[in-house]
């Protein structure tokens, strides 16, 4: 949070209508995403109700365990569900690009063109996958508890997208509540954001009503069934538990049928408006702008794609249940990592976000009063080193000597500040420029700002995703556990209970 | 003149008080600024029916049948065969040395037992418990003094003794998965325990022992990963428990913040809403967007706060520089209010706020 954003939701607040909070969309909408819309069982451990789930709005497949107590009908929906998911990311393996290796002596790389994108409601969806994830993945086709080829398939997948959406610069799972919070801000409480048809009556109330008035009817679970993954206690009692007692109790087969499509009728009701909201945020944000770093980034979501199918058809083990040491650690850093760049190219994208920079200090905008393009200093020998200065309304908190900043446009180029002096309320910023001028000492025209310019200087950078250095896994050190057991499939893992 | 115990009476519209149980009286201390809160919950008052007569019906604490049933048979799966499984994690998973364990029911009768005789049973068992060997107790009764009334609580819960030390078992339905469970559902229970370890503490003390007797360390148990079996964990509450001593010790004052309230106002659910409404607001609020997930009377104080920066979130407000009216940070951030003094640090930075806002989006 910041003032930037606590300024959106007043504004926001005062004209009953969410606003802005970024110029444009950071994150990739995909043209042929997969919505999941899950519902579970009270009291159970992500016992699986029923859930809707295609990659067409007006298409929806809607699967419902009429007996959810039952192990065998979980399984038989879980298989039924990976039969959906797992055809539409086979989908993606088939068109390759090739890419220039990356270091001198390795092949050249190969990657999908194109990688899934799965949309659930908010991060209760998120939660499911990584649940179901786990309860799935262990499992085995064959011996005493073999269950169907795409259970432990599904459940290989779904951890991975779980864990994808952990790194909040990867698309391939999206929570529609945290997509569309991250572009609007409403007049309520983050709080009440959580619930995405209160947060979609904010952002396009239906027709005839104000925000407030939809956001009001959200929270009336009657007119407004929840968005799971959890149902509505009342429906539990008004509904779903005279169904499930008349299945039980069913005395002949075509009676069970006809209690089974009542069944499924309802829970269809409960799930059909939270299906049409996630795919009208879908449409709502496709709709905007895509900022320049979101080519770039989903291209790293393709490019791990394509890892992870590559491993999927190499050995295939399903992910341990924690971690090893070595493997927490290189996640640690690959998470500091992408959170860092993340941050700068959404800045350097997006003048609103930005602005939180310069609300702090931490960066500021302002226009060229003097520009020496010729400047030299001697160093070992004359270099060039343009110097410019900036005059900028901005709360300033670097000071002289702050060295590395950049501005978006010229992002080879480093300043580090010589002065600041202050006068009228404005400061007045000298820089000195190193790099990107070229070689020699002139600088070609375009490569220094020049007077009248407005600019923008920062301590961003968009670093090169250096690997951090890990010990391979054989070699893990003892202090952090020795080299982890591979996986060894176990009988007890598949017999696991799921009750 | 009219006592203390005299006017809690009279604001709840006469008859007897709410009974509190674990989570009304954990709930008490999520909001412990609000003086509105604290006058209804010392008196007792029955929110849920004052939040519908007010038009802001409320669903706070509703579960689903389906919850509830999962509940009861786990809780009976560990409890069974005198606690059979319950003994063996206490053995195995937390390394307790229990050689051989009593299993006492102290359970209601049925025998038309008054609920304080229930208690002084409770009271007799545990004071007079063998020391030495590890007794569980069943369905104790255990009572705390809200302002100043007892509020019974039955919990579901065992209370162990080991050596000299009690510990309270709490069971609860939540999984525990790969080691890890929803900390919002742990926080949830640890209050809750919170509240029978200081009633617990509290009959001990009026046995005339040392309430320090009483593990801070709670045996939390749960169902591992996706099934049926329990697993045990040991969780400290003092956190919630000084937060929940702060609070009773402040509703114990109570007289001193009716004082607040004009004589003649009451909170009777009967009286007609905008009565009732009128009256509520005589009490000053201290709404925040927590608040409707942990008062009866969220809904209402929401309503009541619209135009506030308070709906907006605790750091949101914070982030405008604490201003109050929303209005106000509008016409401050546009320059067309001139900030008081204390506001000339918010006015600034609004306004510095609002010149990026336009200038991004105009582009
Ligand atoms: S909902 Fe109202 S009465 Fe309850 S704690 Fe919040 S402000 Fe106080």
């Amino acid at each position: 949070m910041s003032t930037l954003t606590a300024l959106a939701r007043v504004q926001a607040a005062h004209h009953g209508a969410a606003q802005q909070i970024c110029t444009v969309r950071h994150l990739h909408v995909h043209d042929r995403p997969l919505v999941l819309v899950p519902l579970t069982l009270a009291g159970e451990t992500n016992a699986p109700l029923a859930a809707m789930v295609g990659d067409r709005h007006g298409n929806p497949q809607v699967l419902v365990v009429p007996r959810p107590r039952l192990r065998e009908q979980r399984f038989v929906f879980v298989e039924r569900l990976a039969n959906i998911v797992l055809s539409y990311v086979d989908g993606f393996t088939d068109d390759v690009e090739t890419l220039p290796a990356k270091r001198k002596d390795d092949e050249p790389r190969q990657r999908f063109t194109d990688a899934p994108q799965v949309w659930v409601p908010n991060p209760g969806g998120v939660e499911y996958l990584r649940l179901m994830g786990r309860m799935t993945r262990f499992r085995q086709t064959t011996g005493d508890y073999a269950v169907a080829a795409g259970v432990p398939q599904l459940g290989k997948w779904a951890t991975w997208l779980a864990e994808q959406a952990e790194y909040p610069d990867s698309s391939v799972l999206v929570a529609a509540t945290q997509a569309l919070t991250g572009f609007w801000a409403t007049g309520q409480s983050s709080l009440e954001d959580g619930n995405l048809a209160a947060l979609m009556g904010w952002i396009a109330p239906p027709a005839g009503m104000t925000a407030e008035q939809a956001a009001a009817t959200a929270e009336d679970p009657i007119l407004c069934p929840p968005a799971g993954p959890a149902t509505d206690p009342q429906f539990d009692r008004l509904v779903l538990a005279p169904a499930l007692r008349d299945l039980e109790e069913a005395p002949s087969d075509a009676v069970r049928v006809r209690v089974q499509e009542r069944l499924t009728l309802a829970l269809r009701e409960q799930m059909q408006p939270t299906w049409d909201r996630v795919w009208q945020a879908i449409g709502l944000l496709g709709a905007q702008q895509p900022g320049g770093s979101v080519e770039q980034r989903w291209a790293a979501d393709r490019d791990r794609f394509s890892d992870f199918v590559a491993y999927l058809r190499d050995t295939g083990h399903p992910q341990a249940k924690r971690d090893s040491a070595v493997l927490g650690a290189r996640k640690l850093h690959d998470m500091e990592r992408r959170l860092a760049n993340f941050e700068a190219q959404r800045a350097f994208d997006d003048p609103l976000v930005m602005g939180e920079q310069r609300m702090t200090g931490e960066a500021f905008t302002g226009i060229v009063t003097w520009s020496d393009p010729l400047r030299t200093v001697t160093l070992s020998r004359r270099v060039l080193r343009p110097g410019i200065v900036v005059e900028t309304e901005d709360p300033l908190r670097l000071v002289a000597g702050d060295a590395d900043l950049r501005d978006p446009q010229r992002p080879n180029q480093k300043a580090s500040i010589l002065r600041l002096s202050e006068s009228a309320g404005k400061i007045s910023v000298s820089l000195e420029l190193q790099g990107g001028t070229g070689s020699g000492l002139t600088a070609p025209p375009g490569s220094v700002p020049a007077v009248g310019e407005r600019v923008t200087y920062s301590r961003l950078q968009v670093s090169y995703m250096s690997p951090g250095q890990f010990p391979a896994r054989d070699q893990t050190p003892w202090t952090h556990g020795g080299p982890p057991q591979p996986y060894a499939p176990a009988t007890s893992d598949a017999a696991e209970d799921w009750s | 003149m009219e006592n203390t115990e005299q006017r809690l009476s009279r604001l709840r519209g006469g008859g007897d008080p709410e009974a509190h149980n674990a989570r009304t009286i954990a709930a008490m201390t999520r909001n412990p600024g609000c003086v509105r809160r604290a006058i209804m919950d010392a008196a007792g008052v029955d929110k849920p029916a004052v939040a519908a007569a007010v038009g802001h019906p409320t669903s706070i604490g509703r579960l689903s049948d389906f919850a509830v049933s999962r509940g009861i048979s786990f809780e009976t799966r560990v409890k069974s065969e005198g606690c059979a499984e319950l003994l063996r994690l206490l053995r195995e998973q937390l390394g307790l040395p229990v050689p051989q364990a009593h299993y006492e029911d102290l359970g209601s009768t049925g025998k038309g037992e008054t609920v304080s005789g229930r208690y002084l049973r409770s009271k007799a068992m545990l004071d007079t418990a063998e020391q030495g060997t590890g007794t569980l107790f069943d369905h104790p009764l255990l009572r705390l003094s809200i302002s100043g009334v007892w509020a019974y609580l039955e919990p579901d819960l065992v209370a162990f003794q080991l050596g000299e030390k009690f510990y309270v078992i709490e069971i609860k339905s939540f999984p525990v998965i790969d080691g890890v469970a929803d900390a919002s559902k742990v926080a949830a229970s640890v209050t809750q325990s919170a509240v029978y370890v200081l009633a617990l503490q509290s009959l001990l003390s009026e046995a005339g022992r040392d309430p320090g007797l009483v593990s801070h360390e709670v045996i939390l148990v749960c169902p591992k990963d996706f099934s049926n079996q329990a697993t045990a964990t040991l969780v400290d509450v003092r956190k919630p428990l000084a937060a929940l001593r702060r609070q009773l010790s402040r509703m114990d004052n109570i007289a001193a913040l009716l004082h607040l309230l004009p004589a003649n106002v009451t909170f009777d659910p009967e009286l007609p809403a905008m009565e009732l409404a009128q009256a509520l607001t005589q009490a000053s609020a201290r709404y925040s967007p927590e608040c409707l997930a942990a008062c009866e009377m969220g809904s209402f104080c929401r309503a009541e706060a619209k135009g506030s920066t308070a709906i907006l979130g605790r750091t949101v407000r914070e982030d405008l520089g604490g201003v109050d009216a929303v209005s106000t940070a509008l016409e401050l951030a546009t320059g067309r209010l001139q900030p008081t003094k204390d506001l000339l640090q918010a006015a600034h930075v609004l306004r510095l706020a609002q010149r990026m806002r336009t200038e991004a989006l105009a582009r």
